[in-house]
């Protein structure tokens, strides 16, 4: 197995560290120390819940501004600046490049991740002074944002291998928005008497990667146990949709002429 | 016959230009040329000429509209290609974030090459482009010549047997010049291959076995600086002294350029004799005579202007 897209993921993180990507961190946790002084004043019933709430609501909105951020130069800014001649004078496949790229902001994006869940848990002890078996449904959902934000990064990179950072932003930035309404696209499409409309809605419906089932922020919330078929179907999901994207922006990024 | 470093077949590229109708604009037409191992070849053309053009399609880079490129016998398309070769770009540029040290390191290991040999490389190689006091300086503190230097550094740190080195001297002090040209020839004396392109003649003619011409996409001439060179005699270039309050004789005192009283004159190979005699019945004092012979610089100069005189750059509708 070769050993070059790693080479890549790794220089790709310590880019992400370098340029102060975590300093989002701070941002967190200040937000977390207010969240949890000021859910004190709340009855305590509510307080866990507007925690996790909170705290799961900006693992998933930091994640994604950096996914899309970060995603959308990873391929334009080394083409731009033109620091790939060299690197592709080596022995590297140019899928090869593209995958370490992908691997490399979805570990920065994992490290994050687990940091600021970190902080939501150190927010809700500090609330709760205890820890609860519904926490696993916290991590669940957690995990689920991992899973939608390795989307958009393979998605942002597909656009990066085509077009400048601004459009790769918008189409991403619009791709996600529709996959969060997925379902009610293809709503829209059945309730129209259209059989066109309605089959083109579907068709919409299947296209698009469905981002809505990745949200289980609200159930985590509430406590309730997240289904074990949800959690695999979504993972294999997941997993078939990076591995479609990142083959179309292999095939897209191994024949284009570097400027 | 010697094995070719470098065999290139019917090379050509054209670019679409224009928004709406596009038309394609020939960047490099049809290429052929062989380099053979162990050769230092230099590649000579006027901006736009194609050279880095050809480079990047030698890279991989860039994808070829015709024709076929091999190195060391394997195609440009194989990626077990770029184990045996090294290639700095015009004008490298690499991660700010990185120390020069740093980005050896990274790209030390695309090799495989262990830890302990990683670090002897990067050592070693950094002390050879004299950097090894910068090496833990990051890389956007560069001058423009540091950077060449690390761009030759990473270029050659596996010990390809091919090197490819688009401009090495550009934006280079004569002391980097120097650097680089001592790097090219310790890589000759090694028995390595290193095609490299050049708007400096005299690097060129001091370091190449032989050059290629490329002018408007096409290549134009092959050889030996010495073979492309005529040896034609244009003329005889007399430096002379005359004593000081008298003049030279009448007749090359409007010919003749002067500091002091010291005079230099060009004349015919025929007129030669006569000329030194005139000089020597006004008691002139004789410093040197020489044949004026052609220059790389001249043999660039006539090809450049000549293919200039017959078209511009190649241009052809889209199909």
């Amino acid at each position: 197995m070769s050993t070059m897209p790693a080479v890549v993921a790794v220089h790709t993180f310590r880019e992400a560290v370098r340029d102060r990507v975590l300093y989002n961190l701070i941002i967190f946790a200040l937000m977390m120390i207010g969240g949890a002084i000021l859910v004190g004043e709340i009855s305590i019933g509510v307080q866990q819940m507007v925690i996790v709430n909170l705290g799961l609501s900006a693992i998933s909105i930091f994640g994604i501004i950096m996914a899309i951020f970060i995603g959308v130069g990873l391929v334009h800014k080394e083409m731009e600046k033109r620091t790939l001649y060299s690197l592709l004078a080596k022995p590297i496949r140019r899928w090869e490049f593209l995958v370490g790229k992908f691997a490399g902001l979805l570990l920065t994006l994992l490290v994050n991740t687990a940091l600021m869940t970190l902080g939501l848990t150190a927010a809700l002890y500090y609330v709760s002074r205890t820890f609860e078996r519904s926490e696993v449904a916290i991590l669940v959902a957690v995990y689920f944002i991992l899973l939608e934000l390795a989307l958009i990064t393979a998605l942002a990179l597909f656009f990066s291998c085509f077009s400048s950072p601004l459009l790769s932003t918008l189409y991403t930035l619009g791709i996600y928005v529709a996959g969060v309404f997925a379902l009610d696209i293809k709503g829209v499409g059945e309730y129209t008497q259209s059989p066109a409309m309605a089959a083109g809605a579907r068709f919409v419906y299947y296209l698009l990667p469905n981002f809505h089932n990745f949200n289980v922020i609200a159930a985590a919330a509430h406590g309730e146990t997240i289904p074990f078929t949800l959690i695999w179907h979504n993972t294999l999901y997941a997993a078939l949709y990076v591995i479609l994207i990142l083959v179309a922006a292999s095939a897209v990024f191994s024949g284009r002429n570097l400027k | 016959m010697t094995n070719a470093a470098i065999e290139i077949q019917g090379l050509t590229k054209d670019y679409p230009v224009g928004f709406w109708r596009k038309r394609m604009c020939r960047s490099l037409d049809y290429l052929t040329l062989r380099v053979e191992e162990g050769e230092t070849f230099g590649f000579l053309g006027p901006n736009g000429a194609g050279k880095t053009t050809t480079m990047k399609l030698l890279m991989g880079l860039i994808f070829p509209t015709a024709g076929t490129a091999r190195v060391r016998g394997r195609s440009i398309d194989d990626v077990r290609m770029h184990r045996e070769i090294g290639y700095m770009p015009e004008q490298p540029y690499f991660y700010d974030y990185l120390t020069a040290g740093e980005l050896l390191e990274y790209f030390a290991r695309f090799f495989g090459y262990s830890a302990v040999e990683r670090r002897e490389r990067v050592t070693r190689f950094l002390e050879l482009v004299g950097l090894t006091t910068a090496s833990d300086v990051q890389l956007r503190k560069f001058s423009k010549g540091m950077l060449q230097r690390v761009g030759i550094a990473q270029a050659i740190l596996h010990d390809p047997q091919v090197v490819f080195l688009d401009e090495p001297m550009s934006g280079l002090d004569p002391v980097g010049r120097r650097e680089v040209r001592d790097v090219i020839l310790n890589l000759k004396r090694q028995g390595r291959t290193v095609f490299f392109s050049t708007h400096i003649l005299s690097d060129a003619e001091m370091l190449c076995d032989r050059v290629g011409v490329l002018v408007g996409g096409k290549l134009q001439g092959v050889g030996a600086p010495e073979e492309l060179v005529s040896m034609e005699v244009l003329g005889m270039e007399i430096l002379f002294e005359v004593r000081a309050g008298s003049a030279p004789p009448t007749s090359m005192a409007e010919r003749a350029t002067h500091t002091g009283n010291r005079y230099r004159i060009e004349v015919a190979e025929a007129d030669l004799y006569s000329a030194l005699e005139e000089l020597r019945s006004c008691e002139a004092r004789i410093l040197s005579v020489a044949p004026l012979r052609p220059s790389l610089e001249d043999y660039f100069l006539k090809l450049v202007g000549r293919e200039k005189a017959l078209q511009p750059p190649t241009e052809m509708s889209l199909v």
